[in-house]
């Protein structure tokens, strides 16, 4: 079976969670001896892992006819593909699209980011998406998150070959509430239309069904699943330099991760021990305004900020820590207390995440409840056997949250649209 | 006869280095030696080589009637021991002519006076203490860091038996009263006050390279010329500025040294002389006094210390700061007590103002407030485990004072037991 994938992100430049679920779920679909996976990215950087699928990037395929020596390709391209494709790519050229800015090789940029002008590269996205969606040879089409949905529906009017959108998060999500209504606008349409709708939780499921007006019958759960760490990965070790615990929150700082719920429980734990600290890990638009509040609660002396951390920093940080906390608000999923969970780290997570929904061995909580919150982490640091407990038992269980199983249930998924 | 009392500030802050969490326990090195360096060569070559030079020229030149005083901080001299002993050793040159005037600080041109007497009494005797080894000289006239002053500050320094301090002339303290007379303190008259001509003072530290002033450029004819019409009874102008006006906040094309360099020889001229701060009050008697409820300084358009304690995260970082402050009194460990003052330094919570926001505090290295809070917050929690693990927390401070003299004592005591023996025991012999 072939699918042919619309993706933002792939690892391992990313900015979110979007990225790890896309390799992830990839990487286990592949698992099965007959699965083929085309995923189209805008911008690939060219050290991608393509061993188990083949990336095609946006900004590499050619929307007008250049007439460019193959040496010129190999030079230009050969890090992101075989030149060929670049010859077939160009023979699919549906349409004259001289109007858009394209350079000597007849391709557009694209920052692969989330830009100001964001409308206009997912625009840009789906035009692509007919070049490719004719050049290539598929029976399903894929669609990961609202970005790419305009792509997959154009592929899909193209070729007739039946659409399956995976929401790894709506726009209630990351809004509170305040909906943006382009995006809306764009969510909706691509649900709508689509033959099938992939949620990573019930959580997601029942906003897709209650705010898009869904059919239930057409929306299925798909949790995600954790890729195991790597020997790399395993053998860091912890750089913690203090006596304290540490209780750690790490994502981006912004409305939908709830920061401000956990410098109030941070204040609350301080107030009845000493010997802890906490660390707010990564950055974003509400960071100022959380350093602000740690001054005012008078904890800033134990309340650290590191500012964005990326790559092997983010394990490092996770494993000089004793408990971490993720109070979101409105989480999709949330892959984050997974990883910490594989480090050996006892998690608390809000009853508003979607790995909720599959964790037993972690402490849940509405991210609401400071005092549940506070009087939880005090526990952990507290109660050697409560930490030890969390930190055995949550390893056996997210071992065994596989990305291997999430791919057999999309394989459903596929086939039963299909018939 | 009027007479100018030319004053200069040298300071530099210790810069602190990118201090990460991680480095919280494991790291107890907290500067930025590469840029405290690089920042201080660079102000030292600009201007404090070339400035030493100027003066020592002008007080030869004019037989010792040009005169000068200097107010520089524990923190910068010792950044200077040991990027740029040059500029010390032009500093002692000058010292010897007689005709300079070094004035007493605090140690770390810290905000201590706002926060602790007792740290505050600490450091300005520490800081006279390095003045006197360095320049041969007790220094008698008091010059809190910044300028900052208020009826408080000016009891503790009275207490401490200073005769007179510099502060600003403030438009919040004089109302209609004009600097250039000498004051006293509404609260202890024994303290007479300089304040410092906030007009003329500025007319060269800020505006001297101003095109768009109306009155460029100045020269020192012009400068003297407007002295000289003030009233026949002011007889009084304080020109405080930083040691940088010369070289470095006015760089040596805009002919400031030109002009320093002619302002003896004009005023001099028009029988206006030069005063260091103590001969002037021995000269002259204060007219009035003056009140001073709140803080004041020379720092931005208030002239208080909101650039310093102005927000949340300044208050906070002082607070806590300040909090462990009897601890560290305790502490015998060398490297603490350096930290300490180092900690202290002013410049550390000018950065954390938010006056220019969303842009950096003036002079800042960092990107904005909330990053020096931070980057201060992690330094300061370190610090804070270090003076905690000298002494067990569970002892209060007042407990441990004790056992800690019966310590000290102790030591006495033997010592005192051990020689009687030796004695008794050669007597014995004998």
């Amino acid at each position: 079976m072939k699918a042919l994938m619309f993706g933002w992100e792939f690892p391992p430049h990313i900015l979110g969670g979007l990225g790890t679920a896309s390799y992830g779920l990839t990487k286990g679909m592949a698992m099965q001896p007959d699965m083929d996976i085309t995923f189209v990215i805008p911008k690939p950087w060219g050290d991608e892992d393509q061993s188990f699928l083949k990336i095609i990037g946006s900004c590499n395929t050619p929307l007008v006819w250049k007439d460019v020596s193959p040496e010129k390709v190999r030079e230009r391209f050969g890090k992101y593909m075989d030149p060929q494709d670049y010859y077939t790519l160009r023979d699919h050229i549906y349409s004259d699209f001289r109007y858009l800015n394209t350079n000597e090789f007849g391709t557009i940029e694209f920052s692969g980011r989330y830009p100001d002008n964001l409308l206009e590269e997912i625009n840009n996205y789906s035009i692509v998406a007919g070049v490719i969606a004719r050049s290539n040879n598929f029976d399903i089409i894929h669609s990961h998150d609202w970005l790419t949905y305009p792509a997959g529906l154009h592929a899909k009017t193209i070729t007739g070959k039946p659409l399956v959108i995976h929401v790894h998060a709506t726009d209630f999500d990351r809004s509170r509430g305040n909906v943006n209504p382009r995006v809306y606008a764009i969510e909706k349409d691509g649900m709508d239309n689509a033959d099938h709708i992939i949620t990573v939780s019930n959580l997601t499921r029942n906003i897709v069904i209650e705010k898009y007006h869904q059919d239930p019958k057409k929306v299925t759960t798909v949790h995600n699943a954790v890729e195991p760490l790597s020997p790399e990965i395993e053998a860091i070790q912890s750089k913690k330099g203090t006596k304290d615990k540490v209780i750690t929150f790490l994502g981006r700082i912004t409305m939908q991760k709830g920061p401000e719920y956990f410098v109030e429980a941070a204040a609350r734990v301080l107030k009845k021990t000493d010997n802890v600290r906490f660390v707010m890990a990564g950055s974003g638009d509400m960071m100022n305004q959380m350093i602000r509040l740690a001054a005012q609660r008078n904890i800033a002396d134990k309340f650290h900020f590191t500012g964005f951390l990326k790559g092997k920093q983010v394990y490092e940080m996770l494993k000089s820590s004793d408990v971490y906390v993720m109070p979101s608000v409105s989480e999709p999923f949330g892959i984050s207390p997974l990883e910490a969970m594989q480090c050996g780290v006892p998690s608390i997570i809000s009853k508003q995440s979607g790995c909720a929904e599959i964790l037993t061995n972690a402490i849940k909580t509405d991210y609401w409840d400071i005092e549940y919150m506070a009087d939880a982490m005090y526990s952990i640091i507290t109660y050697p056997s409560m930490f030890e407990y969390l930190k055995e038992e949550g390893l056996k269980e997210v071992n065994e949250i596989k990305w291997e199983y999430a791919g057999q249930k999309v394989r459903k998924i596929y086939e039963s649209v299909m018939k | 006869m009027k007479t100018i009392c030319l004053y200069f500030q040298i300071h530099q802050p210790v810069r602190l280095k990118r201090y990460r969490f991680f480095d919280i326990g494991s790291d107890h090195y907290y500067y930025d030696d590469f840029s405290n360096e690089d920042i201080l060569r660079g102000i030292a070559d600009r201007s404090f080589l070339r400035a030493n030079a100027m003066l020592l020229d002008l007080i030869n030149a004019h037989n010792g009637k040009f005169k000068v005083a200097f107010s520089v901080s524990g923190a910068v001299l010792e950044q200077l021991e040991i990027y740029v002993p040059e500029a010390i050793d032009g500093l002692k040159e000058l010292a010897q002519t007689g005709c300079v005037e070094f004035l007493s600080e605090t140690y770390g041109h810290s905000l201590s006076c706002l926060y602790s007497e007792d740290e505050f009494k600490k450091q300005v005797e520490d800081h006279a203490e390095k003045i006197e080894l360095l320049f041969g000289k007790k220094p008698k006239v008091f010059r809190n860091t910044e300028l900052i002053y208020s009826d408080e500050i000016g009891d503790m320094v009275h207490r401490m038996g200073y005769k007179g301090m510099l502060t600003e002339g403030a438009k919040h303290l004089l109302g209609w009263k004009s600097p250039n007379y000498l004051y006293n303190s509404v609260s202890s008259p024994g303290l007479k006050l300089l304040l410092r001509n906030m007009k003329f003072s500025e007319d060269i530290m800020f505006r001297f390279s101003n095109y768009s002033w109306s009155d460029y450029p100045l020269t020192a004819d012009k400068f003297i010329n407007w002295i000289n019409a003030l009233p026949e009874s002011e007889q009084l102008i304080n020109l405080f500025m930083n040691y940088e006006t010369l070289g470095s906040v006015q760089p040596a094309d805009t002919g400031i040294f030109e002009f320093f360099k002619a302002l003896p020889k004009f005023a001099l001229d028009k029988a206006i002389s030069f005063s260091t701060p103590s001969e002037v009050l021995n000269k002259l008697k204060p007219v009035d006094k003056i009140s001073a409820p709140y803080p004041c300084s020379w720092s931005g358009e208030e002239r208080d210390t909101s650039a310093w304690t102005g927000n949340t995260l300044q208050r906070e970082a002082l607070k806590k700061l300040y909090n462990i402050g009897e601890r560290v009194m305790l502490c015998a460990d060398r490297r603490i007590k350096q930290d300490w003052i180092y900690l202290q330094v002013s410049d550390h919570f000018r950065f954390m103002s938010t006056k220019y926001f969303p842009g950096p505090s003036v002079y800042s290295p960092y990107e904005n407030a909330y990053d020096a809070f931070s980057n201060y917050m992690n330094v300061l929690s370190d610090f804070i485990t270090r003076v905690n693990a000298q002494y067990p927390i569970s002892i209060d401070n007042e407990e441990l004072n004790a056992l800690l003299t019966t310590i000290r004592n102790q030591e006495n005591t033997i010592a005192k037991l051990e020689s009687d023996l030796t004695k008794l025991k050669k007597k014995k012999a004998v």
